[in-house]
């Protein structure tokens, strides 16, 4: 297995180096570095002086791939891809374009954007399987009927809408919850506990059909009748049975995710005022801030690759006929 | 044993308190008032009691503010900070209008001495053409201290305490809190100095120095000197590398700008520039202490985000405590500031407003400004109402009117903030948005010979009357907007009210009222510029005009409504959507047919609107603010006269004649003077709408007994629903263990045994 993970981190490695130079082809693509001078400038009395100031200053006076005004190796590495892209490989982001230290940042908005991922990840996995094995438990009554009913309208709907209808109900009509806000301490329960519920919510029914459907295919198997046959009840077979042959398609999806949580949620964040990972790489989209989008794909690339490792890795771990031998 | 119904019931309430603690971390007392007054309702964002404390709370949208290096910021979301934490020369009367220009820690608003080539001293009418400099020697107050902060402390042996300081020090200070040691100092001249020098420093983008550079003697040349200091400074350091060494310019001056002495700064301007005082009122003037710059270039301060860019070091009222990016952040009041007194005077109607109160008390009022990030319309609006924000933004009148715009449509929103007391005065503000004609196109700009300036003169003015800015403000502004006839904004020398300031052009006067000319005088416009019907009367072709716009395709309502307004005379506009950049390199580069634009005043003054069209400032080929690249010899000659008068009835005159000359020219459709509104909390006192004075923190005050009454009243928590809940809950188990006794006693053939 030790063989399997060095090959699969190597390729790691490669992506990781494609989806560098990809965002940077794409990035300077649209934009010129004198764009980024003038948008973090402002609009008014930009002029040649001060976008010249502001590239030294941030590091962009330099041609992009190739520098012909140097000689020997230096007409690649005096260049702003080989000098932003080296200390990447290190997981060194250097600063953003306003001047901060990116791994300062995403040290800082880790914590939020897991407090508030890691919670609905559980939960909403728990849930999810729980209200999946209910609805298989009951597959021959109007329980299981109207459960699929409930799990299509809960996956028609928006997750914004859960959002929006989250903070009408718990923070205007009932005034239960904040609006947004975040906190340290205990304090942190009243910010989270909305998002959190809104979360599992919106992804309860895309998920719990998923695994109702996994869980059922499984009951029809021979092993199931043969449980059954031995008089085994109806709740043993579900838990302690099917769940764990039907784990490996459910483990692909959440594992993989796993490390993922780290980059937080996009919209969540935004709505609930949680200053994570997911808020700060919009805003740095927004501000068209190369330093941070770049660092961001980067760390998402190299958590995915993480992630897909995890879950092959765990799928040894929860059928033992699988081998990477 | 069975409980009776009483004890059921308490052990219900017990675990739903339980339950309501697991869930909101809240104590058993929040939301009731009547247990103590620390209390907050459970729904409060803050910690327990905060309402109750001498702070303002506020919000800032999108992100926290890019840049607070005075040098640097020129963005109004910055502007809370930067003018309440630093302290220009000059400032504005906060309720005075129209805006009057006041010393902030200057002593007076200096006039300047004017001097010849020789140096011989000029009287102040001498004629323009004698003046060779300007020189304002403006004198400061003396014993104004520089906020607390550890670039001023020093031990006992009155070394610097920080300072040298190894960057392993700082590997966990993120925060000027970090530092246990702090000091201050008297402000000086020197520091004025420092901070406009600092303008020119090659390691700071000022988006001011070339501008200023234009008109104080020796600027450019300075900056020049720096760029070879710079360079010297940086031999033999890595391209790449941000810790730089120290760039001192206290060695390094110029004549431009000198300190006379501790309390008088000198500052000479190449000859008559009466607007030079308004750039004192903004923080490019900002004064910069060098133990602050000193103490930010060391090493390791960037890695930590320690920088003036983070972490202002001013005289103001306030400075800042807190900063946690795009979260919070907490202006606290400066112990060290000198207690600036309320103004006694005002506009009219002020001592009505009960604005003239405070007469004389020392401000700041507030103890401390908490600014929270809210990137979301729903949150801060619920909030506001809620009365978790005292005011919703502290940099832009747009929430106010679209609060005012929401009143006007529907009743429930009026009647709510009624019942909230909320305040929503209005203002008309020195800005403006237009509608450009680029001056170098062929179709709608001069046009190359005196016919086809003619044509397109006539095709301008024709869009003009066709284009019909009072719908625009109903539908668009909501009404929230005053209509433009020329570019003076009111309140500014030069704006003449209506109807002695209507657009002849544009507008006939009906019963001492204007009214827009009636299309067909706009068509027949048409027709002689070339294009009877909205077509070539050469070639048939039909008239296709361009516009570019970074408006979003969700704005389509405003770009169908634009078409309409040019299909009224049969002309085609074609729509270039384009992002920012792309926007803004073809009005660099002037191929953008036509734009619309806004324009916020830097200062109160005629000058500020009219160089927008004056050809020395034409964006190409001198990267100037004149966008729509007109030239106009008659104008730019009147212009040069008018910038060099002072206020007056000479200058008035010819700010009319220049009016005259563009409204006849039509370079701009004039648009609208949008209104601004403040909103603002029943309990927030000495709250007056602008957009002008940026320092306007110090002034307002907080009933926080009030405040407090009121959020307890408008924030009781309901709990009913988890009694809902409990019995979902309790039927759908009902039915569970209903279908599975069934299920239990299904036999076979799927009946159920008895």
């Amino acid at each position: 297995m030790i063989g399997y993970i060095t090959r699969r981190l190597f390729y790691g490695v490669i992506i990781l180096i494609g989806v560098n130079l990809l965002t940077f082809i794409l990035f300077f693509a649209v934009n010129t570095p004198d764009d980024m001078a003038r948008l973090s400038i402002g609009a008014r009395r930009v002029n040649a002086d001060a976008i010249e100031k502001w590239k030294v200053e941030h590091g962009y006076d330099k041609p992009l791939f190739l520098n012909a005004r140097q000689d020997g190796i230096a007409r690649f590495t005096d260049t702003i891809f080989y000098q932003r892209s080296v200390t990447l490989l290190a997981f060194d982001f250097g600063d953003s374009d306003a001047g901060r230290d990116i791994n300062h940042e995403i040290l800082e908005r880790m914590g939020p954007s897991l407090s508030l991922a890691l919670p609905t990840f559980v939960l909403g996995l728990l849930a999810s399987i729980i209200f999946a094995m209910v609805l298989v438990f009951f597959r021959t009554t109007a329980l299981d009927f109207w459960g699929v009913v409930l799990c299509g309208v809960m996956l028609s709907i928006s997750s914004l809408f859960y959002i929006i209808a989250g903070q009408w109900l718990f923070s205007k009509i009932f005034r239960l919850v904040p609006y947004s806000g975040f906190s340290g301490g205990l304090d942190i329960i009243k910010f989270l506990a909305l998002p959190i519920i809104v979360s599992v919510l919106a992804r309860l029914g895309a998920e719990a059909r998923f695994y109702r459907s996994l869980f059922l295919e499984e009951i029809g198997k021979d092993y199931v009748r043969t449980a059954r046959a031995k008089g085994l009840g109806e709740h043993i077979i579900l838990f302690r049975h099917v769940l764990r042959n039907a784990l490996l398609p459910i483990l692909t999806g959440t594992v993989s995710a796993l490390p993922l949580l780290f980059m937080g949620s996009l919209i969540a964040e935004s709505f609930f005022g949680i200053p994570g990972l997911g808020s700060y790489t919009l805003d740095a989209i927004n501000a068209q801030d190369f330093a941070i989008v770049r660092a961001m794909v980067f760390l998402g690339s190299a958590l995915y690759v993480v992630g897909l490792i995890l879950a092959d890795v765990s799928y040894t771990l929860a059928d033992p006929r699988v081998r990477f031998d | 044993m069975a409980l009776s119904l009483l004890e059921a019931s308490t052990v219900l309430k017990f675990r739903l308190l339980l339950l309501c603690m697991l869930l909101v971390g809240c104590s058993p007392e929040s939301g009731d008032s009547k247990h103590g007054a620390a209390d907050s309702p459970i729904n409060s964002p803050y910690s327990r009691g905060a309402e109750q404390r001498n702070t303002l709370y506020t919000a800032f949208s999108q992100r926290s503010p890019k840049a607070l290096d005075p040098a640097k910021s020129y963005s109004s979301n910055e502007t809370p900070f930067t003018y309440n934490i630093y302290e220009p020369l000059y400032g504005y009367h906060y309720l005075k209008r129209p805006y009057e220009l006041i010393p902030r820690t200057a002593q007076t608003v200096a006039e300047p001495v004017l001097i010849d080539k020789q140096g011989n001293a000029l009287a102040a009418n001498a004629p323009v053409s004698a003046v060779a400099e300007s020189i304002y020697d403006i004198k400061i107050q003396p014993g104004i201290l520089f906020q607390p902060h550890p670039a001023f402390a020093r031990d006992a042996s009155a070394n610097f305490v920080y300072y040298p300081i190894k960057a392993e020090a700082l590997s966990h200070k993120f925060s000027i809190a970090d530092f246990e040691q702090t000091g201050t100092r008297e402000l000086t001249a020197h520091d004025y100095v420092y901070g406009l020098r600092r303008l020119a420093s090659p390691r700071v983008a000022s988006p001011i120095y070339s501008t200023l550079a234009e008109y104080i003697v020796g600027f450019r040349e300075y900056g020049q000197r720096l760029r070879e200091v710079d360079r010297e400074l940086r031999k033999g350091l890595a391209a790449t590398t941000t810790e730089l060494p120290w760039l001192d310019l206290r060695s390094a001056g110029f004549v431009g700008i000198e300190a006379l002495d501790p309390y008088t700064v000198r500052i000479r301007v190449k000859g008559v520039y009466p607007q030079f005082k308004y750039w004192l009122a903004m923080t490019f003037a900002a004064p910069i202490p060098w133990e602050a710059d000193r103490f930010y270039s060391q090493p390791g301060m960037a890695k930590s985000n320690l920088s003036l860019n983070n972490w202002p070091v001013g005289t103001g009222p306030y400075m800042m405590t807190e900063s946690i990016q795009d979260r919070r952040h907490v202006l606290t009041r400066n112990p060290n500031f000198r207690g600036e007194p309320y103004p006694c005077e005002g506009e009219p109607g002020d001592a009505e407003a009960g604005l003239l109160a405070d007469c004389g008390k020392p401000t700041p009022f507030i103890d401390q400004i908490v600014f929270n990030m809210e990137k979301e319309s729903i949150p801060l609006q619920g909030k506001f109402l809620q009365g978790y924000y005292d005011i919703p933004q502290v940099d832009s009148g747009a929430y106010g009117v679209a609060m005012l715009v929401a009143a006007t449509d529907s009743a429930d929103k009026a009647s709510l903030y009624a019942e909230h007391g909320i305040k929503l005065p209005t203002t008309v503000e020195a800005q403006i948005q237009y509608f450009g004609f680029n001056y170098k196109d062929p179709v709608v700009g001069k046009g190359d010979t005196p016919v086809q300036q003619m044509r397109n003169r006539k095709l301008r003015q024709a869009l003009s009357i066709a284009y019909n800015w009072e719908e625009y403000a109903t539908i668009f502004n909501n009404d929230q907007a005053a209509i433009a006839h020329g570019p003076i904004p009111p309140g500014i020398l030069g704006y003449q009210a209506l109807p002695l300031g209507y657009n002849p052009v544009v507008y006939d006067l009906v019963d001492g009222k204007p009214i827009r000319k009636p299309l067909s005088i706009a068509k027949k416009l048409l027709a002689e510029a070339g294009y009877p019907d909205g077509r070539d009367a050469t070639t048939g072709e039909p008239l296709v005009l361009h516009f570019d716009s970074t408006l979003a395709y969700s704005a389509s309502s405003q770009l169908d409504w634009m078409r309409r307004q040019f299909a009224s005379l049969g002309v085609q506009l074609d729509i270039r959507v384009t992002d920012y950049n792309r926007f803004q390199d073809k009005i660099s580069q002037g191929s953008a047919q036509m734009f619309a634009l806004g324009w916020d005043a830097d200062y109160p003054d005629a000058e500020n609107f009219l160089i927008l069209f004056y050809g020395g400032h034409a964006k190409v080929p001198t990267g100037g603010e004149n966008v729509v690249n007109y030239v106009n010899p008659i104008y730019d000659a009147l212009f040069e006269k008018m910038r060099d008068l002072p206020d007056g009835p000479e200058k008035e005159s010819l700010i009319v004649q220049m009016t005259d000359v563009l409204r006849e020219d039509a370079p701009w459709m004039f648009g609208v003077f949008p209104k601004s509104a403040g909103a603002f909390q029943q309990w927030v006192g000495n709250a007056k709408p602008t957009q002008m004075v940026r320092n306007t923190l110090q002034y307002l005050k907080i009933d926080t007994k009030l405040r407090h009454q009121k959020i307890d009243q408008w924030n009781p928590p309901i709990w009913w629903p988890f009694g809902l809940l409990s019995l979902v809950v309790a039927l759908t188990l009902g039915l569970a263990w209903r279908a599975l006794r069934r299920q239990d006693k299904q036999t076979a053939f799927g009946e159920v045994s008895r």
